[in-house]
């Protein structure tokens, strides 16, 4: 980063107001909340996806089998407001004993013996694959709508229905959308989409009305192994920057935080991440911006376009002098 | 440079969430809104040159394109029955929101100057909404170019400063080719001139904005919207040369060169729509381009060693 002259004007570009729920007019409000998910703790359990649509009453949105991993639910939409990504690499992941030769392991034996404290020393039944390979790891990771600081769906959103709430969470007034769809190509992170059956856009509200009950989302409270951590999100930025640095002082390879940073794209998520590989290999965008970024130089563009054709047209209808 | 062309997804699904616009509803509301607004303008200019065999139909054109685009966008609504949330809020940072104020404010004076024209009433009246509309005319053609820009979708967002310079074109060579449909051979001139005028606008920049944005031209180039966008670059060009060769004395070839002109306009709509759609529904172009600019941001940081980071 270079150093800027202080009388230089701000960037707005990537630049968070401290204060979201401050900036959209809530006056005297709670500190902002969010998700800091810890998919290096993710178990794959699908608990936040059942618990989800149970408590937000999500339909049902087709039984398909995928083929592609353990992976049903596919990604988020308008019916899945948590997603739980698997994806079997192989890699080995830090401090479990991959690269131990298991042909020889009795499996039951070793089962038997769980919780005995007796199991063969390397962990004798980690799973070796058809091909003799040894090295394998699983890396699962529940996503959710990322609740940005610069949230392009809620910038374009003509009717208002799209709102920021005390909380500093995004949520859509159902009563107000009127399923125009500009949310849905809007997001950067491919979060909000249409319910077909109803026109109407959805995707997680960051149980909105829970909050507003002092309890924490339902996605974070049936989740088994605090992989999603629900709280302030400065103790959270500071929880999660604490935890990656554990982790890859222990050799785990890969751990890095995604969305932490105020200084991104989308001047930091109110739902971030710790990852274990590259972004895109969880399906999520490297480096998101918000596109109202450049929506002053559009509309400057379109302003000069705008001027060229009126002027050009009128040239074209000057008569020539005789 | 060649980009780079290997990387990793999520078992190849897309980032981002395609569009859920109908192309008939939303290119075809991208043409209309852009032969309305185009003709209102060379309506307004043939008039005060004294040419109202031109600017009579034009006028009724751009009220009829205004009109069947409002019904698209209200169609194409999830909930129509809600169209007039539009109206609830005015949000500068929603072009959809400008837009809707924008078509409030311009569809009612492209209508008294319609409805003056054909019943021959209040004919000052028509004459002052006329030139009204034709001062809101190239907004309604150019914010279309704002509204599909300013999107996540790659192939739409990365043209933005092209865009709208490539709509106004198309505008005007849609409204040129209106022009030529209908008005009769000698007073058709404004209408040869604005397709002319129009064809190098909307490719100069078309060719602008392809060799400009990278990686997210391919789907303008390939695919069912390289069709398009192929098919829209011969009927304007054709249409413009027949225009500008026969237009003045063969009614006929004006007519023909017009409908081409009409044909050109929409394709190119049409083209630039399905190339965005396909873009979001490919993880190469979101994953590739952020990507590239990680890689540049981190060149840049980097102290000047001369050596690029490996890839």
């Amino acid at each position: 980063m270079q150093e800027r002259p202080v009388d230089a004007p701000t960037p707005t570009a990537g630049r968070a107001p401290l204060d979201v729920a401050a900036a959209a007019g809530h006056r005297a409000h709670p500190p902002r909340v969010g998700f800091f998910t810890d998919t290096s703790i993710c178990i794959g359990c699908k608990a936040c996806e059942v618990a989800c649509k149970e408590w937000n009453a999500v339909p049902e949105d087709g039984l398909e089998l995928t083929g592609m991993s353990y992976d049903n639910t596919q990604g988020l939409g308008a019916d899945s407001w948590r997603h739980v990504a698997f994806v079997e690499q192989k890699k080995s992941s830090g401090g479990a004993w991959a690269t131990v030769d298991h042909r020889g392991v009795d499996v039951f034996a070793e089962a038997a013996r769980l919780g005995t404290g007796a199991a063969t020393e390397g962990g004798g039944i980690a799973p070796v694959a058809p091909d003799g390979r040894t090295e394998l790891r699983w890396l699962m990771s529940s996503d959710v709508c990322k609740h940005c600081t610069r949230a392009g769906c809620l910038d374009v959103c003509p009717t208002g229905a799209l709102f920021r709430t005390e909380f500093g969470t995004v949520v859509v007034q159902q009563d107000v959308c009127n399923g125009c769809g500009y949310c849905v190509p809007a997001c950067p992170y491919g979060v909000i989409d249409q319910r077909k059956s109803d026109g109407r856009v959805w995707k997680c509200t960051l149980c909105y009305d829970r909050l507003g009950a002092g309890l924490e989302p339902a996605c974070a409270k049936a989740c088994p192994t605090d992989s999603i951590q629900f709280g302030p999100l400065d103790e959270l930025r500071e929880r999660a920057a604490e935890r990656v640095r554990r982790l890859q002082d222990a050799g785990v390879p890969g751990a890095r935080l995604y969305g932490h940073d105020p200084a991104d794209g989308v001047g930091g998520d109110g739902a971030f991440f710790l990852l274990l590989d590259e972004p895109e290999v969880y399906g999520l965008p490297p480096d998101p911006v918000v596109t109202t970024r450049d929506l002053p130089a559009m509309w400057r563009h379109a302003a000069v376009a705008a001027v060229t054709l009126a002027a050009g047209m009128a040239a074209c209808c000057v008569r020539r002098k005789r | 440079m060649v980009p780079p062309t290997e990387f990793a997804s999520y078992y190849g699904r897309p980032v981002l969430k395609k569009p859920v616009w109908r192309a008939l509803d939303i290119a075809g509301y991208l043409f209309l809104g852009g032969l309305a607004g185009g003709s209102s303008v060379l309506a307004a200019g043939a008039a005060a040159s004294g040419r109202h065999g031109l600017a009579r139909p034009l006028r009724v054109g751009a009220f009829t394109a205004i009109s069947l685009s409002l019904a698209a966008l209200v169609h194409d609504l999830g909930r129509p029955a809600r169209f007039l949330n539009m109206l609830r809020v005015m949000k500068p940072t929603s072009p959809m929101s400008m837009g809707s104020w924008l078509l409030t404010g311009y569809a009612p004076l492209a209508g008294a100057a319609a409805a003056s024209t054909v019943t021959g009433r209040l004919p000052r009246v028509g004459a002052a909404a006329g030139a009204a509309a034709a001062l809101l005319g190239p907004a309604v053609a150019s914010y279309t170019a704002v509204l599909i820009s300013d999107t996540a979708v790659p192939t739409w967002h990365d043209g933005h400063r092209e865009m709208p310079f490539v709509f106004c074109g198309s505008a005007a060579t849609a409204a040129a080719g209106l022009g030529l449909l209908v008005s009769p051979a000698g007073q058709n001139a404004p209408a040869r001139r604005a397709a002319a005028f129009g064809a190098v606008l909307e490719l100069g920049a078309t060719e602008l904005m392809r060799r400009r944005m990278g990686l997210s031209a391919e789907p303008l180039r390939t695919g069912r919207a390289g069709q398009l966008m192929r098919a829209s670059q011969i009927l304007t060009c054709a249409g413009t040369a027949g225009a500008l060769v026969a237009g003045r004395r063969a009614r006929g070839v004006a007519a023909a060169a017009g409908a081409a002109l009409l044909a050109g306009s929409a394709a190119l709509r049409f083209g630039v729509f399905q190339a965005g759609v396909s873009s979001a529904e490919d993880a190469k172009y979101t994953v590739l381009p952020q990507r590239e600019r990680l890689a540049a941001r981190a060149e840049a940081g980097a102290p000047t060693c001369g050596t690029k980071p490996p890839r």
